[in-house]
């Protein structure tokens, strides 16, 4: 059996190895390859099952890098397995999908290389227990979804939308990182398991407050909430099983499992529980306000996807309130909300990916997914047309469908809202069903729209009536979550009971009763089911009248937006660093050296004044001998014949006397490894002088105005002078112990009787290491710096 | 007017064995004497450079038919590689080893893994120098 911490790297193991064995001209699809690791996943997490349903959870440890007590920690309860099975379930029938989706004439490596990357990162992300490598992962997923976004980089589109998306779920991230760090310095842990006892008497904490923001940031980013929303219409542009599955099941569902997770951390705390809900009832109503105004299918999926993220987040953060002191945690009331957020999680994985996948068979057969260009499918497509009819009244929450069951309960939880008595919440609570309720009349609207505008009416282009049903291929993955959707309202305990409970107790450890209503599609006449009548009937009136509304889209100005925002920001920041860049960088060489030299000297010289670090003393030196004498007198003499002549010929072999005179000195002061190392780079500088020689224009006899040159003189003789008192001061002073003794027995330690090299290739192995590094890559730099021209004119792919 | 470089190619010919002979030296000596990759690899460049001033660009990749590049890309990964090694036998990353062995015909001489770390930084040194300087006198 597969354990933990491997079936995170699968993934990442499969997709190594596609690039080696996926050839153009192969006969077979590689996808049929790449099914088999979510399918196995899938089954491994299976296996898990039995045992968490009885509340076990499981943790694997890998040591990594003990040292810093970073380990790769695998840890599985019943929430996570609940994420775990949607990334392989999902994943399994969205790479099934795209095998008849994709074709050969793309670049299927590419794609499934990512697929597999993104798939092994969000494994990552669910069950990491170490903060640290939590963030690493959830950096990898914003990673593998630019990189899938912008798989048809030739578009303009596809580069926008994947820029985007880099930069506010990476904004977000980096915030959670500041977030963690400051949780790590109120517990100092790292682990979210014990942080959870930690914190409790640690919550006055003046950090407790920012790290909760911080880490809500990037929950927020990465799960689409107003405002970040933003970036997920523009994700649209990847291939529609990309959007199927990160930009509707899996990664957007990120940021909702880190406030699933870090609820028992942080629930109970009033900033807690109104940045969750209000920007999740914010980002419900945006979203299903926006996603009526959209004629393009993806992007009014994207919407409808950001207005049902808010929604389990609104949910999640009404589930918080159970934990506030004042509440019993045994009480149902808020626990349930929790039990709903993620029972929609499911259904919105179920629902969403199957009509995701019927857009991309309407794109991929017909061309378009433009809804003012469709309409009359019905006829030639009743497969497809049947799915996105569950799909779609699924998520207008109809019976008999899953999505009726899951939005009764966020009824229920919203109305529940203002019998809580603290934060004020019996007076402003009132607010919470109204506009869940209002936001479901749109949710209803724009799934009418997806289906009544596809699919029935009159055929609006002569193609549609040639419009041919899919292939069975293609059909099978959306049937499937179709007959999901479907099962899950008829058999709803079926899931809530071996999957749901056991994450619902990991949301509040201190859970005892174990009490939960089971989920009834009927009960009774009561006021949630009056508000789903009350949809039904107002959405039908509003969207038979929808023409003489949709003026109020009109209202917003488009340069009001927040895309407008993004945008000029984005504009701003640029034209901000190119003025600031050209004001410095001005292409001269001396200037360059000038602001090198100038920082040097005040930081130096600054430093040195401040500490008092300057000694002076004669006392235990040796007397300086003759040769010291010569040496130096001849440098002095070449040094000032090096500025006075007038051919850089004789400047660069003066220079390089000047070197071997060093390494004589070296001899004389016996380091025969430095007078080696000396005499070999000069020489070699030597050689390279030379050869830029050539490159430099004529020597000009004109001399530069008297102001520059005083300048100059100025700055060459701070720096010099500098350099001589730090010098003088190293070998007056001295400030540290010496830690020569650590290195003295280097014969027995390491068996070398050179000390240098023991301590460069032995005890700080890992400078020498990185220094070669860095060679290389100065190596490298050089040559495309020089050899990068040569070969412009290469075939522009892009489109602009 | 011909320049008449005789005697430098005469004496290149016979000179740049000889430095590389020191530099292969050095490289070995750096166990306990002065000496050791960054060094050696230094001195291997400078006898390249020699060669590259004493003759042409062409005559000299035809005789030395190495891609630099790749040369300090190996020097590279052989560094991190040593560093790997250690780890495949649960030490941490870089630790170093050594031991006494008896080669037959050459008697007790101490092997490290070191010889294979200063290995890589060498190669990468020669790599890298020769590159930059190729890839400046060929822009001409």
């Amino acid at each position: 059996m597969l354990t933990l911490n491997m079936a995170i790297f699968l993934p990442f193991l499969a997709s190594l190895l596609i690039p080696f064995i996926y050839r153009r001209h192969f006969k077979i699809h590689i996808g049929w390859f790449v099914l088999i690791v979510p399918v196995i996943l899938f089954i491994t997490l299976i296996t898990y099952l039995p045992q968490i349903k009885q509340g076990d959870s499981f943790t694997e440890t890998l040591n990594w890098i003990p040292t810093f007590n970073i380990n790769l920690t695998s840890y599985i309860d019943g929430l996570s397995l609940i994420f775990g099975l949607l990334i392989t379930g999902i994943g399994a029938l969205v790479v099934f999908y795209s095998i008849f989706y994709l074709d050969f004439s793309e670049n299927l490596g590419h794609f499934y290389t990512y697929l597999l990357l993104f798939m092994g990162s969000m494994l990552g992300v669910v069950f990491s227990d170490h903060m640290m490598i939590l963030y690493a992962f959830w950096e990898l997923t914003s990673i593998s979804s630019f990189l899938l976004i912008a798989f048809w980089y030739q578009r303009k589109g596809s580069r926008y939308g994947a820029k985007k998306s880099l930069l506010i779920t990476v904004f977000g991230g980096l915030g959670m990182l500041i977030g963690f760090l400051m949780l790590y310095q109120i517990t100092g842990t790292f682990s979210i398991r014990e942080t959870f006892e930690l914190i409790i008497p640690l919550k006055e904490h003046i950090l407790f407050t920012p790290a909760l923001i911080l880490i809500l940031l990037g929950a927020f980013t990465k799960s689409a909430q107003f405002p970040f929303h933003i970036w997920l219409p523009d994700a649209m542009e990847a291939p529609t099983p990309v959007s199927a599955y990160l930009h509707s099941a899996t990664m957007v569902k990120a940021g909702i499992y880190i406030v699933a997770r870090f609820t028992p951390i942080f629930g109970g705390d009033a900033v807690w529980f109104y940045a969750v809900s209000i920007t999740g009832l914010i980002t419900l109503f945006w979203g299903a306000f926006s996603a009526i105004r959209e004629t393009d299918l993806k992007a009014l999926l994207a919407y409808s996807t950001i207005s049902q993220l808010g929604l389990v987040m609104s949910l999640f953060g009404v589930s918080s309130l159970s934990l506030h002191p004042t509440i019993t945690i045994n009480e149902v009331l808020y626990t349930q909300a929790a039990f709903a957020a993620l029972f929609h999680l499911v259904n919105h994985s179920t629902f969403k990916g199957a009509l995701f996948m019927v857009v991309g068979i309407l794109d991929f057969k017909i061309g378009t997914r433009d809804i003012r260009r469709l309409g009359g499918l019905m006829l030639f497509m009743p497969i497809s047309f049947s799915i996105a009819l569950i799909g779609s009244f699924s998520m207008a929450g109809l019976p008999p469908f899953n999505g009726f069951l899951s939005k009764e309960m966020f009824f229920q939880a919203m109305l529940s809202v203002n019998e809580f008595d603290f934060f004020s919440l019996n007076t402003i609570g009132v607010l919470f069903p109204i506009i869940a309720w209002i936001a479901s009349v749109f949710t209803f609207i724009y799934s009418m729209i997806i289906v009544f505008k596809t699919f029935l009416g009159k055929p609006k282009e002569k193609k549609l009536s040639q419009a041919k049903e899919a292939s069975f291929g293609m059909l099978l993955a959306p049937s499937i979550l179709a007959i999901f959707i479907f099962l899950i309202f008829i058999f709803p305990n079926v899931l809530a009971d071996n999957i749901l409970k056991p994450a619902v107790f990991n949301i509040y450890p201190n859970l005892e009763n174990n009490y939960f209503e089971p989920i009834k599609a009927w009960h009774g006449f009561n006021t949630e089911l009056f508000m789903t009548m009350g949809v039904v009937v107002i959405g039908t009136v509003i969207f038979a009248f929808y023409r003489r509304w949709n003026i109020v889209y009109k209202l917003f100005p488009k340069f009001l937006s927040f895309d407008a925002l993004y945008n000029n920001s984005l504009i701003f920041f640029d034209r901000l660093a190119k003025n600031t860049t050209s004001k410095y960088m001005t292409g001269y060489l001396r200037h360059y050296f000038q602001y090198v030299f100038i920082t040097f000297t005040l930081l130096v010289g600054f430093t040195l004044f401040k500490l008092n670090a300057f000694s002076f003393s004669l006392t235990g030196d040796e007397p300086i001998g003759i040769f010291e004498w010569i040496l130096a007198i001849t440098i002095i003499i070449a040094g000032i014949s090096m500025i006075i002549t007038s051919s850089r010929l004789t400047a660069i072999v003066i220079n390089g006397y000047i070197g071997f005179t060093i390494a004589l000195f070296f001899v004389l002061f016996r380091a025969p490894d430095l007078a080696l190392t000396q005499v070999v780079i000069e020489t070699v500088t030597t050689a390279l002088f030379l050869l830029a020689l050539y490159f430099l224009p004529r020597w000009e006899e004109k001399r530069a105005p008297v102001r520059e040159r005083r300048q100059n003189f100025i700055i060459a003789a701070s720096v010099g002078l500098v350099f001589t008192l730090v010098a003088l001061s190293v070998k007056s002073g001295r400030l540290f112990t010496s830690i020569s003794s650590f290195f003295e027995d280097s014969d027995e330690k390491a068996g070398a009787a050179n000390i240098v090299n023991t301590i460069l290739g032995d005890f700080r192995a890992f400078d020498t290491m990185l220094e070669v590094i860095v060679l290389f890559i100065a190596g490298i730099g050089v040559f495309t710096l020089i050899k990068a021209n040569k070969k412009r004119g290469a075939h522009n792919l892009e489109d602009k | 007017m011909k320049i008449n470089d005789l005697i430098l190619r005469s004496v290149t010919k016979l000179i740049v064995f000889i430095i590389l002979t020191l530099a292969i030296y050095l490289f070995f000596s750096g166990h306990n004497a002065p000496g050791g990759g960054f060094i050696g690899g230094l001195v291997l460049a400078s006898a390249i450079v020699l060669l590259l001033l004493t003759y042409d660009i062409e005559t000299f990749k035809y005789s030395i038919p190495f891609d630099f590049k790749i040369v300090a890309a190996i020097g590279s990964l052989i560094v991190l590689l040593t560093g790997m090694g250690a780890v495949l036998f649960g030490k941490p990353f870089l630790t170093q080893s050594f031991a006494t062995i008896n080669i037959p015909f050459i008697g007790l001489r101490e092997i490290s893994t070191v010889t294979f770390f200063e290995l890589g930084v060498a190669l990468a040194v020669v790599g890298v120098v020769i590159t930059i300087i190729l890839s400046i006198s060929e822009d001409v």
